[in-house]
């Protein structure tokens, strides 16, 4: 603690980000491995189980291989932007951790790396610049499936973003700041889940949307698109896409246990545990669901998607919004 | 736009396909993972060929090709020879010079085995017979027949239910080159020819 | 203020990429560019709150149209073909006027003191509270009662301005297009249809 305090500021940033991103990295690792494994036991499958214990080793099997492959550039590609795109995607993905609390904000600041007073906005701000990783690359790719990806991508995005915007700023209402540590501190009596529980479904659904997963998943849609708008990326670079994406999945999943789940905030008044476990417990619950999400439902058809994002998900977010406001301008 | 609405707003039906999927999470699952676990197979499965002998461990087969004639692909090559009273191979005239199986080629049918007047051929309930290359598909007699220390083989209708102890052997010969004549069988057929023609001349 | 300088070379480098490109997405990359330097031009300003807002509309919704029209127009990866100059006439008024402009603007930054150190500037430009106050320009709840109060008219005058814009693109663009399969079409055609049917069974 005491290191802390005298370290300079650089240094202790440096440090916890480089902490942090191990740790993100091996969630991401294992997330893919937990995906694959609870997938495969919904579908009365083992799953992986070849590399070490229980399939353990799984993702540095599969770090490895895609490190070897061969990283091809297509003859009609873009070569500059089509290099690039992979980096815009996992730099807007990992960005997110830079301001997320991942526990009760101590002296010396050690659960988190920065506090942004505009937190949920900042994190708005880097999934906006995310999109360009999927629609730059898909474009650059100078092939048709990826163009159709990347053109869906964005479509999604615009639509789903807004929905998701407007689900939010009903929690930002009652909390009264859009400080994340903040928010999760408006939540110590009640969790901004009951009163916010058409929010809460909204917010859920449009993170689906947002991070491309199924059965939102039409940027990629293997059935229609090969592989949507990484069809042409191979080895390191696909390798980048998809760790922006489990990587993504896990920032909704923070987002979506710091604005409706309490945070770190205990259940049952079980204070004894620390808050962080409280904070994984409940992401892990998050990433559970995407990965149950995947394996029940169909992928959705595009004018469907799109008719659900702006006729039903969006009216119902603003008329939430709505209500939000007045009863707290009335009442809170 | 009402066929729309009844869809989406069906709630009903997704957690019902949510609880499906998390009922199955904990339903047995009915996979065998293969080369560790071995699955039982029929009492009468059609596996890897193999070539019997008597209890005074001479060679059941008498070369009378009739397995050859009788199966439907094309894959069994039998080239007899005299038996002499030096070197006695098989009870009768005739034994099984040589004698080769393109596993390749055959189809697991049996009908070898039903038209060997001798008993001679069974297809026992081995499968595991991966190679690297296709000539060492051609199974000839040091494979095929039971080696004489090992008794007279899998008898036609008694086979053992399951896989016998000594599948690895026939992993572990990777080539086909005939020690005694030091031919390679990939170039088989044009050896064949000019030894039949070396035969008849 | 070593900051500012380098941002502001950053800043006019990324702009003159912008112009200076003939392949269209490396124009919007290096918009991109400019508009993430922007974004830390107004941290710089200690407006964390008009930075996060300029990254969430101008490349979250703004730009990204730019790509998905791009996307769509042109599908290769080709550049502009580079034609003749179409407007030699209008470029040299054009360019006059943009640099009166520009001359304008500087001179009117210079009297505002903006060269000064940022804490000092944000203080001097802060928008509803009186000089002085911290963070008036970075938080939520001022920047929305300025917008609501103070602001109010431009505020509504911008909103109806793309109002005006919305709706001239849907009467553009809207219910004559043939493409846009509208339901009273879709029975017109499905009527059709069957009546030809019909007829090709009588005949």
């Amino acid at each position: 603690m005491a290191a802390i305090h005298s370290a300079p500021l650089w240094l202790v940033v440096l440090v916890k980000s480089a902490l942090l991103l191990l740790v993100v990295i091996t969630t991401f690792a294992y997330a893919m491995l937990a995906e694959r494994k609870v997938m495969a036991w919904m579908q009365l499958r083992p799953g992986p189980n070849r590399v070490g214990p229980w399939g353990l080793l799984q993702p540095a099997a599969d770090a490895l291989k895609m490190m070897f492959k061969e990283d091809l550039t297509p003859k009609t590609a873009d070569p500059l932007i089509y290099k690039l795109a992979p980096f815009i995607s996992l730099i807007s993905a990992f960005g997110a951790y830079a301001i997320i609390p991942f526990s009760e904000p101590s002296p010396g600041d050690l659960w988190s790396i920065g506090n942004v007073n505009a937190g949920i906005l900042f994190i708005f701000a880097l999934t906006a610049l995310g999109v360009y990783g999927i629609s730059l690359g898909g474009w650059a790719s100078g092939s048709k499936y990826p163009l159709l990806g990347s053109v869906r991508s964005t479509a999604q995005m615009i639509s789903y973003e807004l929905a998701m915007s407007m689900s939010v700023i009903g929690v930002l209402l009652l909390a009264g700041t859009t400080s994340l540590a903040g928010i999760v501190h408006a939540q110590h009596r009640i969790w901004f889940v009951i009163p916010q529980l058409i929010g809460f479904v909204i917010y859920l659904i449009t993170a689906v949307a947002e991070t491309n997963r199924a059965p939102f998943d039409l940027v990629e849609a293997d059935a229609e698109l090969v592989a949507g708008f990484h069809t042409e990326y191979s080895g390191l670079r696909f390798g980048l896409f998809f760790i922006a994406e489990y990587v993504n999945m896990l920032t909704v999943s923070c987002i979506a246990t710091l604005l409706f789940l309490g945070g770190w905030n205990p259940l049952f008044g079980l204070t004894v545990v620390p808050g962080i476990v409280w904070f994984l417990l409940k992401v892990s619950f998050f990433l559970f669901f995407y990965i149950w999400l995947r394996a029940t439902l169909p992928r959705f058809r595009y004018d469907r998607l799109m008719a659900f994002g702006w006729k039903v998900l969006l009216p119902a977010a603003t008329a939430n919004l709505v209500v939000t406001a007045i009863v707290v301008a009335y009442i809170g | 736009m009402a066929r729309m609405h009844k869809s989406l707003y069906n709630v009903g039906a997704l957690l019902k396909g949510l609880a499906t999927t998390f009922g199955f999470m904990f339903v047995r699952r009915p996979t065998i993972e293969y080369p560790s676990v071995k699955k039982q197979h029929a009492p009468r499965f059609h596996g890897l060929h193999e070539l019997r002998r008597y209890a005074d461990a001479k060679e059941r087969c008498i070369g009378c090709e009739l397995c050859a004639v009788a199966c439907p692909a094309n894959a069994i090559t039998v080239i007899g020879a005299e038996n002499t009273p030096q070197d006695r191979r098989s009870p009768g005239e005739r034994y099984a010079a040589r004698y080769e199986i393109d596993e390749l080629r055959c189809i697991f049918c049996g009908m070898c085995e039903e038209a060997c007047p001798t008993d001679a051929i069974v297809l026992t309930p081995r499968f595991e017979m991966a190679g690297l290359r296709r000539g060492a598909f051609v199974y000839a007699k040091d494979r095929l027949l039971v080696p004489p220390t090992e008794g007279v083989g899998t008898a036609p209708d008694e086979r053992p239910n399951g896989i016998p102890s000594d599948l690895g052997r026939v992993a572990e010969i990777k080539s086909t080159t005939d020690v005694q004549t030091g031919y390679d069988a990939t170039n088989r057929g044009t050896i064949l020819k000019k030894q039949r023609k070396g035969l008849a001349g | 203020m070593l900051l500012f300088w380098l941002l502001g070379i950053l800043l006019i480098a990324s702009a003159v990429f912008v112009v200076m490109q003939r392949k269209p997405v490396y124009s919007v990359v290096g918009l991109l560019l400019h508009f993430a330097i922007l974004a830390v031009f107004y941290l710089t300003l200690n407006a964390e709150f008009l930075a996060v807002i300029q990254i969430v509309i101008y490349t979250g919704a703004i730009l990204i149209l730019f790509v998905f029209v791009i996307a769509l127009l042109s599908s290769g990866t080709e550049a502009f073909a580079a034609g003749p100059n179409r407007m030699p006439k209008a470029g040299v008024p054009a360019a006059l006027l943009a640099l009166v402009a520009l001359g304008l603007l500087i001179y009117g930054v210079s009297r505002g003191n903006l060269f000064a150190s940022g804490a000092h500037v944000a203080a001097s430009t802060s928008i509803a509270g009186p000089p002085g106050t911290a963070n008036v320009f970075g938080s939520v709840a001022d920047f929305g009662k300025a917008l609501f109060t103070t602001h109010l008219l431009p505020f509504e005058i911008m909103a109806l301005i793309l109002m005006v814009a919305v709706v001239g693109v849907v009467a553009l663009a809207g219910d004559e297009s043939p493409y846009v399969p509208t339901r009273k079409r879709a029975s017109a055609v499905e009527r059709e249809m069957r009546e030809a049917i019909v007829r090709a069974g009588e005949g």
